[in-house]
């Protein structure tokens, strides 16, 4: 169980290394002198800015001594200076964080909540309900999110005020958003749930459950759904850590001031402190998440306890 | 009478039914056997006991269980007869148990869930129900897991769970066969032992008529859905009546017996044969045109009955070989 | 052939679970992933049956046609600007409106089609080049090859697709060229794992060895025979990522990263028709968002049929 864990989180360490060491390493790829690059590409820029941005990036350092020390100040929560804010990255991103943590929070409780019942709904009921959900779930996960969120906005924003267009802070700012985003997850948590209810259906134990005499109900909630929770919950878990990403556009749509509009901001101004930092935010969230939900499994199905800690 | 089955017919969407005119007693303390290849509808039968039906499937009949038709019961009364009455043992232990729940669920579920037991009496009986079955350090395996337990010791949890209801009549489904030969004795004996002591009905469901002619008070053997012969099992191993019969114990190897091995040519029928005659007649080796559109019915024999049109022909001619 | 069996390899997905290819359709009456009720009355719904998805053909064929036709059966240029008719609703004039700058919103969306159906061809050839080229490799050579391969496309795997993109945007700036290839490249990973899962089976299949023994070379075995085998299953899959990959690039036009103005390609367009909803008019925001969303529908439609036929399905 130790040696698994501690398996995993080298795992863990060594993807994180891999994607920061991508995510530094863009800004040498890019066409041109560094220097000119990370200044924000602009054309009139003085000797003494460019000798500024060479400073504070140790352009003059070799690469790997450039990469450890952006690590090791990373690590310690010094991001840089934003070219375009001219403020601390770290004071924007915290500045940034809550809005889109509520956001993904809120889109989570949605899907989680709505698309497990939906799947549910589906397996147990079948019939035309299971048809009205495997319906409307394909065509949940055919319309991009910023579609459905301008069509979310006319209706309920413009046609019927029931919500505020644009702006953040409250609740009821957030729900559209939310909305949005838990709109391709429902779609995706539904379709899992009801795929591994039917599929834990077909088992035998089910039958030897219903032969001893169990209600449906009970035979439901304490062995079809049970059996199924393993796949839904690691699905839960892969799409809220891609949420994070999702937050790009939809903050974009809403003019939400969360990291998802700060990127897409930065990446317009040319900011590459800003994006790199986003970024590296992102993608450790998403990764070490994906790794507790793996981390959780034994938890979920007993037989992963022993069967991984022999392999 | 425990269990009646009567004029049971069952059909699922085949060219053929899968169950025809199927008739079966089991009294209270008698081992009835029921024998047949793969696909001869004999789980069927167990299953139709608990109205355990496949989807779309028209049935007539009767199945009763102490005087009272499965088949027609409301869903209370139903659940009540799954719960209390009958219980059923399984070919596979280790997919009749939920892997993500213990071994103490399992046992007590039954009890608390559809008997409404307290949890702490239902823990304490499922305990003692594991001592009984032999198991040692009961409390321990309560709190395990299904894959933490061997198959052997498995196939006796689900015989300790099969008797936490005290039930009437016990359907075993194949139970020993997924097990190894020694486990597959030491789990007959505890089978024997608790049906003796409890005084119990059993179904002994099984592929292999040796072992039911030894395990069972009477063996009724399945050809395609229909009951082909049906007799004390003493009576059957000695003296075979059917056409089908003679051929199953003429196909098993035995010690010290010199005669070859006879497999019975063809295959068995599928759900989509059609078979307007005797089922067995495309595999029979004495059988004649008529015998392709004779429907069978059981003609009295020796201690039973047997479902073929040439008896006692069919005895005389097979003698001398 | 190689002692290790390719089933017990082959590596549990959690997003697909391709069954292998040439697998025969389940035999009728025989429903695999569906209880048998439910299924016929879904088909009819999502129109995942013979008559869905003949409509969706129907209707990617007329978007087809309107993109390569778009010069001379569009009633204006895309980018002529009226301002007499800003924002105006669907009139005789203009069958399905005006933008805010009066542009003919039918011939917008008809030259957007263009945009927005290269696009992800384009970034499908790239994506199935380099990943059919990957997945063939790690399956064939198995050993330390496969081990590297499938690392790195783990790493690929662990980068959401999305913020990949978004780098390489960073990097190397806005615009068509590099979204296409961006998302070209963030895609290899997923077709490398599709492709290695079924060209293991295929490898295993007895074929294979044959050629080999008449002492065919790997590459030629690979080009010639494998990957010809793996078309038919490839085709099947990628006609549902081309309605993803349209898209992510309608999203990324859509997030200023893709197509720049004055270009009509769906997303740019349901981007600057935003600002317009504030003020009532939904049309230039519903004409590129409804094409983008039938699209894509038809696209899965025909791809769950596609599957069905083969007997690969996705969930």
């Amino acid at each position: 169980m130790a040696l698994r864990v501690a398996r995993k989180l080298a795992g863990l360490v060594a993807t994180l290394l891999a994607t920061s060491f991508i995510i530094f390493g863009a800004a040498y790829a890019a066409p041109g002198d560094p220097v000119t690059f990370l200044a924000g590409g602009k054309e009139n820029l003085t000797p003494e800015y460019l000798a500024a941005v060479r400073a504070q990036y140790h352009l003059d350092d070799p690469f790997s001594v450039q990469y450890g020390r952006w690590l090791w100040d990373a690590l310690n929560g010094d991001l840089g200076r934003s070219f375009q804010y001219n403020d601390e990255v770290l004071d924007l991103l915290a500045a940034r964080l809550p809005t889109t943590l509520g956001l993904v929070a809120y889109a989570t409780v949605l899907f989680v909540v709505i698309g497990v019942a939906l799947g549910v709904l589906a397996a147990v009921r079948g019939g035309r309900t299971d048809s009205t959900v495997v319906a409307g779930t394909t065509f949940a996960t055919s319309v991009p999110p910023f579609v459905a969120a301008t069509a979310l906005i006319s209706v309920f924003g413009v046609q019927l005020g029931w919500f505020p267009v644009a702006g953040g802070g409250s609740f009821t700012h957030l729900t559209l958003p939310a909305i949005t985003l838990a709109l391709g997850a429902v779609a995706i948590i539904s379709r899992v749930t009801r795929q591994a209810m039917v599929e834990q259906r077909e088992l035998d134990h089910v039958t030897v459950a219903r032969a001893s005499g169990l209600a449906e109900r009970l035979i439901v909630v304490r062995h079809v759904f049970r059996g199924a929770l393993g796949p839904v919950v690691t699905m839960c878990g892969l799409v809220s850590a891609g949420m994070l990403a999702g937050t790009v556009t939809v903050e974009t749509v809403f003019g939400l001031s969360g990291i998802g509009s700060l990127l897409v901001g930065a990446i317009n101004t040319h900011d590459f402190p800003v994006t790199q930092a986003v970024l590296l935010l992102m993608v450790v969230a998403y990764i070490t998440v994906t790794t507790l939900v793996e981390l959780a499994q034994p938890l979920i199905d007993p037989r992963a306890r022993i069967e991984r800690s022999r392999a | 009478m425990l269990l009646s089955v009567e004029d049971l017919t069952l059909e699922a969407g085949g060219r053929r039914p899968i169950l025809r005119d199927v008739a079966l007693q089991v009294r209270r303390g008698e081992i009835v056997g029921l024998v047949g290849e793969s696909g001869s509808g004999k789980s069927t039968i167990a299953r139709a006991v608990l109205r355990l039906l496949p989807q779309g499937a028209r049935v007539s009949g009767r199945v009763l269980v102490g005087g009272e038709d499965v088949l027609t019961m409301d869903d209370a009364r139903l659940r009540a007869l799954r719960a209390s009455d009958v219980s059923m043992i399984y070919q596979d232990p280790r997919s009749s148990l939920n892997p993500v729940r213990r071994i103490g669920d399992f046992l007590t579920e039954r009890m608390i869930l559809t008997l409404g037991r307290p949890a702490a009496e239902a823990r304490s009986r499922a305990a003692e129900l594991l001592a009984a079955v032999g198991m040692r350090d009961p409390e321990r395996r309560l709190r395990q897991y299904p894959h933490e337990l061997s198959g052997g010791m498995l196939q006796r949890v689900v015989i300790a769970a099969a008797l936490a209801a005290d039930p009437a009549l016990i359907l075993a489904d194949e139970a020993t066969s997924a097990l190894d030969v020694t486990t597959q004795a030491e789990t007959l004996a505890l089978l024997r032992t608790v049906q003796a002591e409890r005084g119990l009905g059993m179904l002994f469901i099984t592929h292999d008529l040796h072992l039911a002619s030894a395990f069972c008070d009477r063996v009724h053997v399945l050809y395609a859905g229909t009951v082909v012969e049906s007799r004390p099992a003493a009576d059957l191993f000695a003296d075979p009546r059917h056409p089908y019969t003679a051929g199953l114990l003429g196909c098993t190897p035995e010690l010290g017996d010199p005669r070859p091995l006879r497999p019975i040519p063809g295959r068995p029928p599928s759900l989509d044969d059609l078979l307007p005659g005797c089922p067995f007649s495309p595999r029979c080796p004495h059988a004649e045109a008529e015998c392709e559109t004779w429907a069978p019915r059981p003609v009295a024999v020796e201690g039973g009955v047997a479902a073929c049109r040439l008896i006692p022909v069919a005895v005389q001619e097979r003698s001398p070989v | 052939m190689k002692p290790d069996s390719p089933v017990l390899r082959g590596e549990p997905d959690v997003g697909d679970a391709p069954s292998g290819p040439g697998q025969a359709p389940a035999p009728p009456g025989q429903a695999p992933a569906f209880p048998g009720r439910g299924r016929r009355r879904i088909a009819a719904l999502v129109g995942a049956g013979p008559v869905g998805s003949r409509l969706a053909s129907v209707f990617l064929a007329v978007v087809v046609l309107c993109a390569i036709l778009a010069p001379l059966a569009a009633p204006y240029r895309p980018d002529a600007i009226d301002f007499a008719v800003s924002l105006s609703p669907a009139t005789p004039e203009h069958l399905l409106g005006a933008d805010q700058s009066g542009r003919d919103l039918l011939s917008r969306v008809m030259y957007g089609a263009r945009t927005s159906l290269i696009g992800p061809l384009v970034l499908l050839a790239v994506a199935s080049v380099v990943g059919v080229a990957i997945g063939t490799l790690a399956a064939w050579s198995r050993g330390w090859v496969d081990a590297v391969l499938s690392r790195v496309t783990d790493v690929m795997y662990a980068f959401p697709g999305l913020l990949f993109v978004v780098l390489v945007v960073a990097v190397f700036g806005n615009g068509m060229t590099t979204a296409v290839l961006a998302l070209g490249l963030a895609y290899a990973p997923t077709i490398a794992k599709y492709t290695r899962s079924i060209a293991i089976t295929e490898c295993a299949k007895p074929y294979i060895d044959a050629y080999r023994v008449q002492g065919m070379g790997s590459l030629a075995i690979c080009v010639r025979h494998l990957i010809p085998n793996l078309a038919r299953s490839l085709v099947g899959y990628l006609v549902v990522l081309f309605g993803e990959g349209l898209m992510s690039l309608a999203t990324l036009s859509f997030l200023g990263f893709g197509a720049q103005p004055p270009s009509s390609d769906w997303g740019l367009m349901v981007k600057e028709g935003q600002a317009a909803i504030v003020q009532g008019a939904f049309l230039p925001v519903l004409v590129p968002g409804a094409a983008i969303a039938l699209v894509v529908v038809s696209f899965n439609v025909i791809g769950v049929r596609l599957a069905d036929r083969l007997g690969t399905r996705r969930l």
